[in-house]
């Protein structure tokens, strides 16, 4: 049972006005909004029990340590990984891919090698192999999707190969909402000795993930993202893999011992922490954890998967409004043309309705491009999305096309 | 059209939609830009769609004018631009300096209208004409 008017009262900013209309928010993409229970579970580590984690030997900062340390318990469990040690706090996922490219792929990449991407990709993904192709020498190789965002087998096993040593691609595009099958490409790509990095900042806040299952080598996503505080991100990495990584910032609590001569680093995940983490952060992450899979990936999915239904029949019925990417396993994320109205003159008048829609290259200018845009328009729905939402969203469009 | 007269049209109109209408109506008015000016030399940078401005100085009696042409891809940014012009067209350089371009908005009754990242745009296209004004 999902009571959706229910979890709307839960977060507490949906019943903000906006330039004089209820909220509208379809830009849960971009970052989501967060339940009363994680504001509450922030402001109460900093009101009742803050201090710096893995230092002190006194109570608060036992207990914070304890938190944090739980934070990542409830990771583990999201993820399904087989041990908390594979678990790397980090700020957001872009820094977790950076770290991958920076620690694992400096010291094992070599010139010729190749790393394979989508065309789908988000600048996060692509920017920090570009950097690796002009420092190391490897190839970036970029596998083709079709003109209406699906996913194509050929197109990817076509460019995988021996001389592929890692493969990272999203698990569901922030564009298109395109769903990769990624549990069939972590098979080819190990059949081939490459490794997988998942990109699952969108995937993570709408689909149960199980890293066992899927088998990928490392996995990123947002806090911010999944209804958690912004600032806070994770990296998942299979543990015989981090452990032979050298760090990606030093300095403190990330060290074994430490002399003027010489520096032995701690196991991993903490080799990955240097300095004081966003820990507040990371126990609100715990708590926006929980949240989603206290409201049961079933109902979740049947919620999400009815809307965008009915979010496609409604926005179809717009005469002129176009929906770039329409891939058959899609999330709910909707870019879209309208009667050629430029992205932004779009964003102007839904936002004087209330109607919170991103505009841009969405931080994947290729493949806007590629689509054939230099900006799009995208509505995005959440866990707390409704249907009311959905037609003043359309009505707000039909405001839109009398403007022009 | 000069400023006062744009500033009397727009008190005219009371609400957001009927502001916005005729600022579409104004940016669509707009002498086209030819597409050889629409080009990086002349973009705008700092605006979410693109806007172009191309200075020009004239001579009047031994006095230096200066007076833009403009154009964007997106329409309400476009009317936007047109205000610009009309507000800048034909002044000196001392007089750009001087303009309150923030008060001429307040006045259209389009500062409370412009959103966060528009008022960036109409910030970064009267930075870029006090810079032409500078040095041109
Ligand atoms: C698919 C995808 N990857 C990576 C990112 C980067 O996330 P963040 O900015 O939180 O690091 C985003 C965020 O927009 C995304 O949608």
């Amino acid at each position: 049972m999902y009571d959706i008017e229910q979890i709307r009262r839960d977060f507490p900013i949906l019943s903000v006005s906006i330039n004089g209309h209820p909220n509208t928010f379809l830009d849960t993409a971009a970052s989501a909004q967060k339940p009363q229970c994680v504001i509450d579970a922030v402001s109460q580590t900093y009101a009742n029990s803050y201090a710096n984690v893995h230092r002190g030997a006194y109570y608060l900062s036992e207990e914070m340590t304890v938190k944090y340390e739980q934070a990542r318990a409830k990771v583990r469990k999201f993820l399904n990984a087989a041990s908390e040690h594979e678990i790397v706090f980090t700020r957001n996922a872009t820094e977790a891919l950076n770290l991958v490219a920076y620690s694992w792929g400096r010291k094992f990449l070599k010139p010729g090698d190749e790393v394979l991407i989508s065309q789908a990709e988000h600048h996060a993904n692509l920017i920090p192999w570009q950097i690796l192709r002009d420092e190391i020498g490897i190839k970036l190789q970029i596998f083709k999707i079709a003109d209406d965002g699906s996913y194509v087998a050929d197109e990817f096993l076509g460019l995988l190969s021996e001389k592929t040593k890692l493969v990272s691609v999203t698990a569901m595009s922030n564009v298109l909402g395109t769903v990769f099958p990624i549990a069939d490409m972590v098979k080819a790509a190990h059949r081939v000795g490459a490794l997988f990095m998942v990109d699952a900042c969108q995937y993570a806040a709408h689909r149960k993930i199980d890293v066992q299952d899927w088998d990928c080598d490392f996995l990123a996503f947002s806090g911010h993202k999944t209804y958690g505080p912004s600032g806070i991100g994770v990296l998942y990495g299979k543990m015989s893999l981090l452990e032979q990584m050298p760090p990606y910032q030093v300095g403190g609590d990330m060290v074994d011992t430490v002399s003027y001569d010489h520096t032995t680093y701690a196991l991993p995940p903490a080799r990955f922490e240097a300095g004081t983490p966003a820990m507040v952060d990371a126990i609100g992450l715990g708590v926006a954890l929980d949240y989603l899979q206290n409201l049961g990936w079933d109902n979740l999915c049947a919620h999400e998967e009815e809307l965008i239904a009915y979010t496609n029949a409604k926005l179809q019925e717009i005469p002129g409004l176009k929906i770039i990417g329409t891939a058959a396993d899609k999330g709910g994320v909707f870019s879209f043309d309208l009667n050629g109205i430029h992205a932004q003159d779009v964003a102007f008048i839904l936002d004087k309705e209330g109607v919170a829609v991103r505009t841009g290259h969405h931080c994947a200018e290729p493949l806007i491009k590629r689509m054939g845009y230099t900006s799009l328009a995208r509505a995005s729905l959440g866990l707390y999305t409704s249907h009311q939402d959905i037609d003043r969203f359309v009505n707000a469009l039909q405001k839109t096309q009398s403007f022009f | 059209m000069q400023i006062d007269e744009l500033i009397e049209n727009f008190e005219l109109l009371e609400d957001w939609e009927d502001k916005y209408r005729y600022l579409i109506d104004l940016g669509a008015k707009l002498p086209p830009l030819p597409q050889e000016l629409q080009s990086e030399e002349w973009k705008v940078s700092g605006c979410q769609s693109q806007v172009w401005l191309v200075p020009e100085v004239v001579m009047e009696n031994g006095q230096k004018l200066l007076d833009f042409k403009g154009s964007s891809d997106a329409a309400i940014v476009k009317g936007i631009v047109a205000v610009v012009l009309s507000i800048f067209a034909h002044k000196t350089p001392a007089e750009i300096k001087e303009i309150a371009v923030e008060n001429i908005f307040a006045k259209l009754g389009l500062s409370e209208h412009l959103s966060p990242s528009r008022r960036n745009g109409l910030s970064a296209m009267t930075d870029k004409i006090r810079y032409y004004a500078e040095v041109l």
